[in-house]
């Protein structure tokens, strides 16, 4: 959905009006791979959200039931976790606009001419994603650990206290996700400002708009697309990131996002049905709040 | 028009039906019979697919020393995975094989002695030939039974250890005794504890006096521990719950005591110098242990037997044992016990004598309910949920 903001084209296209036998023929590879790998899974998730144990089964044995007080379970249990992962997203959300809008901008209204620069740029936004996203979070782990020279540097400078830590805290995994999705708010926004009209601005100078009015009414109007975009991306995964939040890179046990509680009830616990409900959740009040978003920031032709 | 239309309604329908014999097929459920154990093709094929932990592995070397001598005396390749760094991952990996009887791509796996207990219960795993086990008979007394295992026909015993507190001795000169030690005000913020269940709630069970190897004990003892854990957690005097990561908090000052393996604080004392003490707490600290098991889907049963009765000879054991720091399940003696370095030799937390062991205590089976039960109640806390 969110991908279309990256074409081109405008024009709604006719649909064709006559049906042919063909055109269903070349249809039903696609329909039968969203059968198999989108809508089974995804039933066979909602299903298993309401499932309940085997009386004397094996631990992570199931029958199909339609238990909906799974779902009260996990939202009292893991309600805080719910709430906490959608303020951490939409904080790492924000501050990866608030730091990729300018990166973009230079890129590609600034740097425009110096092709060159605008290349090397946009290859040092993407070099670090040749390495692995574990690693990546790993790497700030090392540098943000109480040993490090930036912790110990904070130290020394009174800018943290004594027995302070950084990581296992909110603002170590904010920074974490931050990091990792700001190539995913950049690129989009580039792609839309690189095909920015510096004529307009140019026209808003004339009419004596200020330079800060020009961006509000202009750039932004214009760039909304890529914004939408940009946030759609980073925000998506960073609600049901379980990386940087995990205990063993960024976070710590008052962390924990609704990723890890999923990822505990998979694998640890094997409590399918709450690992569902919990998943099921997690995609409802995206697509709710994505929807809200969309609506209210009037791209609504992006979903 | 209306041919158009019909074939494509036909096209979803037909989708549709698909789709829901996929659901049907998914939703299924029901106890299955116990499957049957694959048959033994070691007489022809010479391998042994072998998962077990990275730590059981001696890295100093350019490979495994034993796994080396064993090929060339038995003519078996042996692939080792170190796939089980986690018995409840490795389980949630293989589940649904075992179920079915089939292969899960190792002949023979370590685990903990409690996952072990699990496949034994659930008919995942072939029945040993201890005929083939001559060196069965070098085994520790203690480990020639267990009470989920009567006999060991089903896992033999691999590799065992202590847990207990651990401290940096430049921050903690005095040192530490107990596990109430730990919660300390002055170490408020530098405690790590080992996110597995039973080795830290074992360790505040023992702590609050209780045997954890007895029966006796049940919810209201487990609960008084998790509650006791998520204090220290809620309070901030413990600043790290960790797998196996738990080492790097200790190197890198994180923490500067936690509940510990020794085998894995002999290991970061060998690699970051000598900074760090371990001791049996004095209510006394746990004893794990980890057993070789052969799957259900194993083709190669033969093949992992001779691999353990190899393992079981005393000149291997004790050379496994000094090199990976861990208890070796083989009663090694004289003159075995000379041909590695004295200050090893004596070491009693690698070749405890009968007194260090009697100082420990092994945590005990779980039933189902239990299992299922203390185990999401463990998470919560890991998980910061109340």
């Amino acid at each position: 959905m969110a991908f279309s903001a990256f074409a081109t084209g405008t024009a709604k296209e006719q649909a064709p009006r006559r049906k042919s036998r063909i055109a269903l023929l070349l249809l039903l590879p696609g329909i039968l791979y969203l059968m198999l790998f989108f809508l089974v899974p995804l039933v066979s998730l909602v299903i298993t959200s309401f499932q309940q144990p085997i009386p004397f089964g094996d631990i992570g044995e199931y029958q199909t039931a339609f238990k909906w007080e799974n779902y009260v379970d996990v939202v009292n249990t893991y309600g805080e976790h719910i709430f906490r992962s959608f303020g951490y997203a939409i904080l790492a959300t924000i501050f990866a606009l608030l730091f990729s809008y300018p990166l973009a901008y230079f890129i590609g209204v600034t740097a425009r001419r110096w092709p060159l620069v605008q290349n090397l740029m946009l290859v040092l936004v993407i070099a670090p994603f040749f390495i692995s996203f574990l690693l990546r979070t790993l790497a700030w782990k090392s540098l943000l650990s109480d040993e490090s020279f930036v912790i110990s540097g904070l130290k020394a400078l009174s800018l943290m206290a004594p027995d302070a830590h950084f990581t296992g805290t909110p603002a170590a995994v904010i920074f974490g996700l931050t990091y990792n999705f700001i190539p995913f708010m950049t690129l989009p926004l580039y792609s839309t400002l690189e095909r920015l009209d510096t004529r307009l601005l140019e026209a808003g100078s004339d009419l004596y708009s200020k330079p800060s009015m020009t961006f509000f009414k202009v750039t932004v109007p214009l760039s909304m697309s890529g914004i939408v975009s940009g946030v759609l991306l980073t925000f998506i995964p960073a609600a049901g990131d379980y990386i940087n939040a995990s205990r063993d890179f960024l976070g710590g046990t008052g962390t924990q996002m609704i990723g890890n509680v999923i990822e505990s009830n998979f694998l640890v616990t094997l409590n399918y049905p709450a690992a569902a409900a919990l998943s099921i959740i997690l995609m409802a009040v995206i697509l709710v709040m994505v929807t809200v978003y969309v609506k209210r920031s009037g791209t609504e032709d992006l979903l | 028009m209306m041919q158009g239309s019909l074939s494509r309604r036909t096209v979803l329908q037909g989708a549709g039906l698909g789709a829901s014999a996929l659901l049907l097929a998914a939703c299924s459920s029901g106890t299955a019979p116990k499957p049957a154990a694959a048959v033994d093709k070691s007489d022809t094929q010479k391998s042994l697919r072998f998962d077990s932990r990275d730590t059981y592995r001696n890295t100093t070397g350019e490979d495994f020393p034993l796994l080396s001598s064993f090929t060339d005396s038995t003519s078996i390749e042996v692939t080792y995975s170190n796939a089980v760094s986690d018995d409840n991952v490795y389980y949630s990996k293989v589940k649904n094989q075992l179920k079915m009887g089939q292969d899960i791509g190792a002949d023979a796996c370590v685990l903990s002695e409690w996952m072990a207990a699990r496949w034994i219960n659930l008919g995942y795993l072939q029945e040993i030939e201890r005929e083939k086990i001559t060196n069965f008979e070098n085994v520790r007394l203690q480990f020639q039974n267990a009470t989920f295992d009567p006999g060991r026909r089903f896992s033999l015993p691999w590799r065992s250890g202590f847990t207990g507190i651990a401290w940096n001795k430049a921050a903690i000169p005095g040192g530490l005794t107990t596990v109430s030690d730990l919660w300390d005000p002055a170490l408020k913020g530098k405690v790590g504890v080992m996110s597995a269940m039973r080795d830290t709630l074992g360790l505040i069970m023992l702590d609050a006096g209780v045997d954890i190897s007895d029966a006796s004990w049940g919810d209201a003892e487990f609960s008084a521990a998790v509650n006791t854990l998520r204090d220290q957690v809620n309070s901030g005097q413990i600043q790290s719950i960790k797998g196996n990561k738990y080492k790097e908090d200790l190197k890198n000052g994180t923490t500067v005591a936690a509940i510990a393996r020794v085998g894995d604080i002999m290991q970061i004392n060998q690699e970051a110098g000598d900074q760090w003490d371990f001791a049996i707490p004095q209510p006394g600290g746990v004893l794990w242990s980890d057993v070789a098991v052969i799957p259900i889907g194993s083709t190669h049963r033969g093949n992992a037997e001779t691999f353990v009765n190899f393992y079981y000879d005393r000149a291997h054991a004790v050379k496994v044992a000094a090199e990976t720091s861990f208890i070796s399940p083989i009663d090694v003696r004289q003159p075995e016990i000379g041909t590695i370095p004295q200050d090893l030799a004596r070491n009693l937390m690698i070749f405890p004598s009968e007194a260090t062991f009697k100082t420990t205590k092994s945590f005990r089976t779980l039933t189902q309910g239990e299992e299922q039960r203390y185990g999401a109640q463990y998470q919560t806390v890991l998980l910061g949920a109340s």
